[in-house]
C-alpha cells in the first residue's frame, strides 16, 4: 500500500495534505478578496483584486487539475482556449468603448 | 454488421458465450443486427457514418440549390413575382443556412469521417459512439430548421441574422426560433465532433506516422476541427441569447431598452469569420490531396502548405470585424482590423503558389478530380482578390450590402469550397463505393458547372458595383441604367447562368445513378495515389486495415510502390497489390472492433424533442429532457467494446439473433 | 518487415501521444467551454450597468451570503480532488465519501443560488427587468446547470460504482468527472471576483 502510494504521488504530484495546504491559501485568499469589500483599497483595489482572481484560478487548474503535473498537451490546448477568449472578447468589449 | 472480426482465426459460435447482456439496460439490448436498415440505425462504424453524413449534405445540397434557383428566378426580370416579398427573405436566408451548415460544413465533416481514420493508419475514430451522435445531431438538427417551413415559415432575418431583423417585430413567426434553436443542436453536433476528430488525429496514428507525414486533408481538417471547437461555443451563446430574446422576454439585442444590437454582429463574426476557414479548408486539403496525384509529383512545400494553413487558423481569429467595417466601430478598430485582414491573405497567396508549383513541370493528368482542383485554384484567386478589395475599409462601404459581396463569396466558397469537394467526390469515389464515376460525365459536370457559376456570379460583381443591394426581392426597370450597365441584362444572365449550373449539378446526380447502376469496378489503385487510405481494398474492410501500416515516409504508399534507383530516379518496385498482400500476410489475429449501440440516436433524439418544447409547450421539452437523460445513463453504463459474453452468437444464416428476448 | 508488423500489433490501449482519449477530450470540452463561459461574462460585463428602472447590482447583491456560497464550491473542489486521490489508490471506501461530500456541498451551493434568485425576484429583480438583471440571470444561471449537471454526474456515478458497473476505468471516470468540476470552480472564481466584488 505504501509503495503504491508513493508512486501514485509522484505521477500526481501532490499528496493529500498538499491538497488541502492548496485548498487552505484559496480560502485565505478569498476571504482577502472578501475584504476588499469591507475596506478601502483605494488605487490597489482593482489591480489587486485581478491579482488574486488569476492566482486562484492559476492553482485550482494547476494542483487540483493537475496541469501542472501532466502532460504538456493538455496545458496547450485548454491556455489556447482560455486566452483565445480574453483575446477576442477583450477585443470585442474594447469596440464598445468599455475599458475606457 | 460484424461485431467482433477475427479475419485469421474461425471461431465457431460454440466458442462464444451465450448472450448475457450483463453490461446493458435490460430494455434496450445492445443492437446486433448485421444487415438491413438496423446496421445503419445503430452504426459506430466511421465509414458507415461518413457516408450518411454526405448523404445528408448531398441532399441538402440539392435543397439549398433549389431555394437559390428560386431567387435567380424572381431577380431575372424587373418586378418579379415569382416569390412574394416575405418568402424572398425566407428564401435567402435558408438558402445560406442551408448551404453553410446543412451541405459544406457535413459534408466536409462526412469527408475527414470517412478518410481521417484511413489516411492516419487507424480502425476507427477515437470516440465511435459520439461519432454516431453527431451524425444524428447533425440530421434531426437540419431536419428542425427546415421543419419551419411546414409551421408558419421559415427564418427570415439573413443567415447572420442582425438585430433588429432577428427580434418579435420584424419576424413575428417562429422561423427563428427554429433557426435558433436548430442551429444550437447541429453547434453541438460540430463540437463533438470536434473533440472526436482532434482526439483522433493526436492520438489514433499509426506507428511512425508523425504529425509532418501526415496527409495535408488531415491536417488541414485538425485545424478545421480546432476553429469549431473554440468557434461554436461563441455561436451558442449568441444563439441562446438571441432565443432568451424571442422566447423569454429578454432584450439583449433591442436598442429600444438600451442594448447594443452590435453585441449580436460581434458575437456572430467571432465565430462567423473561422467558420469561412472551416468551410474552405477541407477543400484546400482535398485539392493538395488530388493535385499532387495527378501531376505526378510530391506536393511543393508541404511543410508551407501545412503551416500557412495553421497561420490561416490562427489569424482567422483577429480579423471579424471586417464584416462590420459600415457598423461605425470607429477608426482603430476599422484600421486594425483593415490591416489584419489584408494579412491574412499572404497564408492563403502562400497556398496557391505551392498549388501552381506542384503542377509546374508535373505530367499532369486531367481526369475529373484534376480539373476541379485546377477549377478551385482559379476560382478561388479570383474570390480571394475581390476579397482583399474588402479588406480596404473606404473601398468596402462602398461595396457592403450590395452584390459585389455576394459576388465575392460565391467565388470563394462556391468556386473554391464547392470545386474542392467536387473534386473530392470524384477522387474517392472509387475508395468510398469500389466504382469509377463515370469520366466523360465528370468532364461535362465540371465545364457546366465552371460556365454557370461564371455566369451566375460573375455579373454580379458589375451588379454590386452598380449600386444592386442584396436581399431586395425586386428590382424596377426605371433605375436600372443603360449600356454595359443595364441590371436588367446582367441579371438575366446571372439566372440563366444559375440555370446552367443546376444542369452541371444533375449532370453529376445522373453521373451518380448511372455509375451505381452499371458503373466501372475500380482497380485497386485507380490513380495511382500516395496516401494511406488507398492501401486497402475498394471500399476498405470494416476494421479498415489487416495489419495497421507502419509509417517511414510522408506518402507512404507511395513510398512502398516506388523507390529511387542508382540515379535517383523514381521506379515502381511493387504494385499496389502486391503492397497490400504484405499488409493481408500480416493480419492482425485479434481486431476488435467498437460495438454498435442504440444510445447515440436516442441521445441525439431527445434534442429536437426539448428545443421544439422551449417554441411550443415546456412540457414537451421537460419530455425532451427525459430522453436525453435516459440516453445519457444508458450510453454511461454500455461498455464503448461489447465484452463477448454481451454478444449473441451469430446464427447460421449469418445474420444474428433478434433483440426481442431479454434473459 | 516482419519486425515493423511485431510493433504494430493492435492494442487498443496505447496512443500515439501515450494520453488517454478520455482525457484528451475532456481537456478540449474544457478548452471550448472556455469561449462558452468568454461570452455570457462578455456580455454582463457590457450590460451590468444598464439597469433601466429596476433595482442595480449593487443594491440587491448580499455579499456576505455569496461569500459563503463561494467558499462552499471552493472546498467542494478540495473534496474533489481528494475523491480522485483517493480513487486513483484503489481505494473505494474514500473515493464513495469524498464524490458523495462533494455533491452534497455542490447541492448546497445550487441550493444557495435558488435562495438567491428568489431573494432578488422578491426585491423587483425579474429576469425581464432590464439588461443587467437578464444578464445576470443567463450568466449565473449557466453556472448554475454546470454545476447541476455535475452533481447528476456525481450521484450517478456513485449509483453506477455501487453496482460496479463502470465500463472502462473506475479511477479514470471519477478523474474526468474532477475536471469538469474543477473548470465549474474556476469559471464560479472569476464570476464572484468579476461580478459580485466589483463595483458597477
Amino acid at each position: 500500500m505504501s509503495t503504491e502510494t508513493t508512486t501514485h504521488t509522484e505521477e500526481h504530484g501532490m499528496s493529500n495534505a498538499g491538497y488541502v495546504r492548496i485548498a487552505l491559501i484559496l480560502a485565505a485568499i478569498t476571504a482577502l478578496e472578501v475584504s476588499t469589500y469591507y475596506v478601502d483599497f483605494g488605487r490597489l483595489f482593482m489591480p489587486a483584486l485581478m491579482i488574486m482572481m488569476v492566482v486562484k484560478f492559476i492553482m485550482v487548474v494547476s494542483y487540483f487539475m493537475h496541469l501542472k503535473f501532466d502532460n504538456k498537451l493538455f496545458s496547450w490546448i485548454f491556455y489556447a482556449g482560455l486566452i483565445l477568449a480574453i483575446g477576442v472578447y477583450c477585443v470585442a468589449l474594447a469596440t464598445f468603448h468599455f475599458f475606457s | 454488421m460484424a461485431i467482433i472480426e477475427r479475419p485469421s482465426v474461425t471461431t465457431t459460435p460454440a466458442v462464444i458465450a451465450p448472450a448475457t447482456p450483463s453490461s446493458s439496460l435490460g430494455t434496450l439490448r445492445r443492437p446486433v443486427t448485421t444487415g438491413g436498415w438496423k446496421a445503419w440505425l445503430f452504426t459506430v462504424d466511421h465509414k458507415k457514418l461518413g457516408i450518411m453524413y454526405m448523404a445528408t449534405a448531398l441532399f441538402f445540397f440539392i435543397v439549398g440549390g433549389l431555394e437559390a434557383v428560386l431567387i435567380r428566378l424572381q431577380l431575372a426580370a424587373p418586378n418579379g413575382k415569382v416569390l412574394n416579398a416575405d418568402l424572398y427573405n425566407q428564401m435567402f436566408t435558408m438558402h445560406a443556412t442551408t448551404m453553410v451548415f446543412l451541405f459544406v460544413m457535413p459534408m466536409a465533416a462526412g469527408l475527414a469521417n470517412y478518410f481521417i481514420p484511413l489516411q492516419i493508419g487507424a480502425r476507427d475514430v477515437a470516440f465511435p459512439r459520439i461519432n454516431a451522435f453527431s451524425f444524428w445531431a447533425l440530421l434531426f438538427g437540419g431536419i428542425f430548421i427546415n421543419l419551419s417551413w411546414f409551421l408558419g415559415g421559415a427564418a427570415d432575418g439573413g443567415w447572420f441574422m442582425y438585430a433588429p431583423n432577428s427580434g418579435p417585430v420584424f419576424s413575428p413567426s417562429h422561423g427563428i426560433d427554429f433557426w435558433a434553436l436548430g442551429l444550437q443542436i447541429t453547434g453541438i453536433s460540430s463540437l463533438a465532433g470536434a473533440v472526436n476528430l482532434i482526439t483522433t488525429v493526436l492520438n489514433m496514428r499509426a506507428p511512425g506516422m508523425k504529425l509532418m507525414r501526415m496527409p495535408v486533408f488531415t491536417w488541414l481538417q485538425l485545424v478545421v476541427q480546432f476553429l469549431l471547437l473554440f468557434a461554436v461555443p461563441v455561436i451558442t451563446v449568441a444563439l441562446f441569447l438571441l432565443s432568451f430574446q424571442r422566447n423569454f422576454g429578454a432584450t439583449f439585442f433591442d436598442v429600444a431598452a438600451g442594448a447594443d444590437p452590435l453585441l449580436w454582429q460581434h458575437l456572430f463574426w467571432i465565430f462567423g469569420h473561422p467558420e469561412v476557414y472551416i468551410l474552405i479548408l477541407p477543400s484546400f486539403g482535398i485539392i493538395s490531396e488530388v493535385l499532387p496525384v495527378f501531376a505526378r509529383k510530391p506536393l511543393f512545400g508541404y511543410p508551407f502548405v501545412v503551416f500557412s494553413g495553421a497561420a490561416i487558423g490562427f489569424v482567422g481569429w483577429g480579423v471579424w470585424a471586417h464584416h462590420m467595417f459600415a457598423s461605425g466601430l470607429g477608426p482603430v478598430s476599422v484600421a486594425v482590423f483593415s490591416i489584419a485582414t489584408m494579412a491574412i491573405a499572404v497564408p492563403t497567396g502562400v497556398k496557391i503558389v505551392n498549388w501552381t508549383l506542384t503542377l509546374w513541370g508535373g505530367k499532369l493528368v486531367y481526369t475529373a478530380a484534376m480539373k476541379f482542383a485546377i477549377g478551385l485554384i482559379v476560382l478561388f484567386t479570383i474570390g480571394g482578390l475581390s476579397g482583399v478589395t474588402h479588406s480596404v475599409a473606404p473601398s468596402d462601404t462602398q461595396q457592403t450590402d450590395t452584390y459585389y459581396i455576394v459576388a465575392h463569396f460565391h467565388y470563394v466558397l462556391f468556386g473554391g469550397a464547392i470545386f474542392g469537394l467536387f473534386s473530392g467526390f470524384y477522387y474517392w469515389w472509387p475508395k468510398v463505393f469500389g466504382k469509377l464515376l463515370n469520366e466523360r460525365l465528370g468532364s461535362w459536370n465540371f465545364w457546366f458547372m465552371v460556365i454557370g457559376m461564371n455566369m451566375t456570379f460573375g455579373p454580379m460583381h458589375i451588379l454590386g458595383l452598380q449600386g444592386q443591394p442584396r436581399r431586395m426581392y425586386q428590382w424596377t426597370e426605371a433605375r436600372a441604367g443603360e449600356g454595359f450597365f443595364n441590371l436588367g441584362f446582367w441579371n438575366l444572365i446571372a439566372s440563366i447562368g444559375s440555370l446552367v449550373l443546376t444542369f452541371g449539378i444533375l449532370l453529376f446526380l445522373i453521373n451518380v445513378v448511372i455509375t451505381t447502376r452499371k458503373g466501372q469496378v475500380a482497380p485497386l489503385d485507380p490513380w495511382n495515389a500516395r496516401s494511406l487510405e488507398w492501401m486497402t481494398s475498394n471500399p476498405p474492410k470494416e476494421h479498415n486495415f489487416d495489419s495497421i501500416p507502419t509509417v517511414h515516409h510522408l506518402d507512404e504508399f507511395f513510398h512502398r510502390k516506388y523507390q529511387e534507383d542508382a540515379n535517383g530516379v523514381m521506379q515502381q518496385v511493387k504494385t499496389a497489390e502486391e503492397v497490400l498482400k504484405e499488409l493481408e500476410d500480416n493480419a492482425d489475429a485479434h481486431i476488435h472492433m467498437p460495438s454498435p449501440s442504440y444510445w447515440p440516436i436516442v441521445l441525439a433524439l431527445g434534442m429536437p424533442v426539448l428545443a421544439f418544447g422551449v417554441i411550443y409547450s415546456i412540457p414537451v421539452a421537460i419530455f425532451g429532457a427525459v430522453v436525453i437523460l435516459f440516453g445519457a445513463y444508458g450510453w454511461a453504463i454500455e461498455p464503448s467494446t461489447a465484452p463477448d459474453d454481451d454478444i449473441d452468437p451469430p446464427t447460421e444464416s449469418g445474420t444474428s439473433m433478434g433483440v426481442a428476448h431479454v434473459s | 518487415m516482419s519486425a515493423d508488423h511485431a510493433v504494430a500489433s493492435h492494442d487498443t490501449h496505447t496512443t500515439s501521444t501515450g494520453l488517454s482519449n478520455v482525457k484528451l477530450g475532456m481537456w478540449l470540452f474544457l478548452g471550448s467551454e472556455c469561449l462558452l463561459f468568454g461570452g455570457l461574462i462578455s456580455t454582463y460585463m457590457l450590460y451590468r450597468g444598464r439597469v433601466g428602472t429596476g433595482p442595480t447590482p449593487m443594491q440587491v447583491f448580499d455579499i456576505p451570503f455569496t461569500s459563503v456560497s463561494s467558499f462552499v464550491l471552493l472546498m467542494s473542489s478540495l473534496t474533489m480532488v481528494l475523491g480522485v486521490s483517493a480513487a486513483h489508490k484503489g481505494d473505494d471506501r474514500n473515493t464513495y465519501l469524498w464524490v458523495a461530500v462533494t455533491a452534497l456541498l455542490g447541492a448546497t451551493f445550487v441550493g444557495g443560488q435558488v435562495y438567491e434568485f428568489t431573494a432578488f425576484y422578491n426585491e423587483g429583480m425579474g429576469f425581464t427587468t432590464s439588461l443587467f438583471t437578464s444578464s445576470f440571470y443567463v450568466l449565473t444561471g449557466f453556472h448554475g446547470v454546470h454545476v447541476t449537471v455535475g452533481i447528476i454526474m456525481l450521484m450517478s456515478t456513485l449509483g453506477i460504482m455501487k453496482r460496479s458497473k463502470v465500463p472502462g476505468s473506475k479511477s479514470e471516470t471519477i478523474e474526468m468527472l474532477g475536471l469538469y468540476w474543477h473548470f465549474v470552480d474556476i469559471v464560479w472564481i472569476i464570476i464572484f471576483t468579476l461580478i459580485y466584488l466589483i463595483p458597477v
